[in-house]
């Protein structure tokens, strides 16, 4: 399996956990809208906590847009560059 | 000012998904999104600070309506409900959310908060340049 596809799988799992989405996680794609899909502004900062304590990283200021959080895709993009960024 | 010179906000936060995150995330949930001032406005048991702390988040979310921030959006403490010693609400803009405020001519900025039932909402008025000097800083409480 993919690096890229253990980290979309990782973030999956925390989407299930904390968005309260009004459908599965499983059954939308990497490219959904997650508000779309009844992610709260609320549930996207337990999204934001968890994903911090998964990947060990903390989201500045300048990621905290609606965008950031907008998909699994999206999601997966942002945790690629602060993984980078603290490489 | 007329009515094309105010701008409305409004959120409604669940209140038990806001226990949730404090039981769940504990101080990095509440340092994360609430400034010292609004902690300690928000003591007491557990089901009755979550009420507040959600109409704090409602508060926020509400104000962030008004500001309409295109890209990234303040830091949740640049927008902090201040308790009046009379008991009653006042929103303080800080860093970016104050500079968003003066940039799109905003203000001053009227609030109100209510948690009942499992729910909190707030819903935030402002006026415009038109009526107001720019600065949206309100006063702090007397300590």
């Amino acid at each position: 399996m993919s690096e890229e596809r253990v980290l979309r799988d990782q973030i999956r799992q925390v989407i299930d956990e904390h968005a309260r989405l009004a459908v599965p996680i499983a059954t939308l794609d990497d490219q959904a809208d997650l508000f779309s899909a009844g992610m709260t502004s609320h549930a996207s900062v337990n999204v934001m906590l968890a994903l911090e304590d998964c990947f060990e990283v903390e989201f500045p200021e300048s990621m905290l847009r609606k965008s950031t959080f907008q998909s699994v895709a999206a999601i997966g993009a942002a945790l690629s560059e602060l993984q980078s960024v603290s490489a | 000012m007329t009515i094309e010179d105010l701008s409305v906000g409004v959120d409604l936060v669940d209140i038990s998904e806001v226990a949730k995150s404090v039981k769940r995330f504990g101080d990095k949930y509440l340092r994360r999104v609430y400034t010292e001032h609004e902690i300690a406005s928000c003591q007491g048991p557990p089901d009755v600070a979550a009420g507040s702390l959600a109409a704090r988040f409602a508060a926020k979310e509400a104000t962030l309506k008004v500001l309409r921030p295109d890209g990234a959006r303040p830091d949740w403490r640049s927008i902090e409900v201040v308790r009046l010693p009379n008991g009653s609400c006042k929103l303080r803009l800080r860093g970016a959310a104050a500079r968003l405020a003066v940039e799109r001519g905003l203000g001053p900025f009227a609030l109100s908060m209510t948690h009942e039932a499992g729910l909190a909402a707030a819903v935030v008025v402002s006026g415009s340049a038109s009526g107001y000097d720019g600065e949206p800083t309100m006063e702090r409480p007397e300590p």
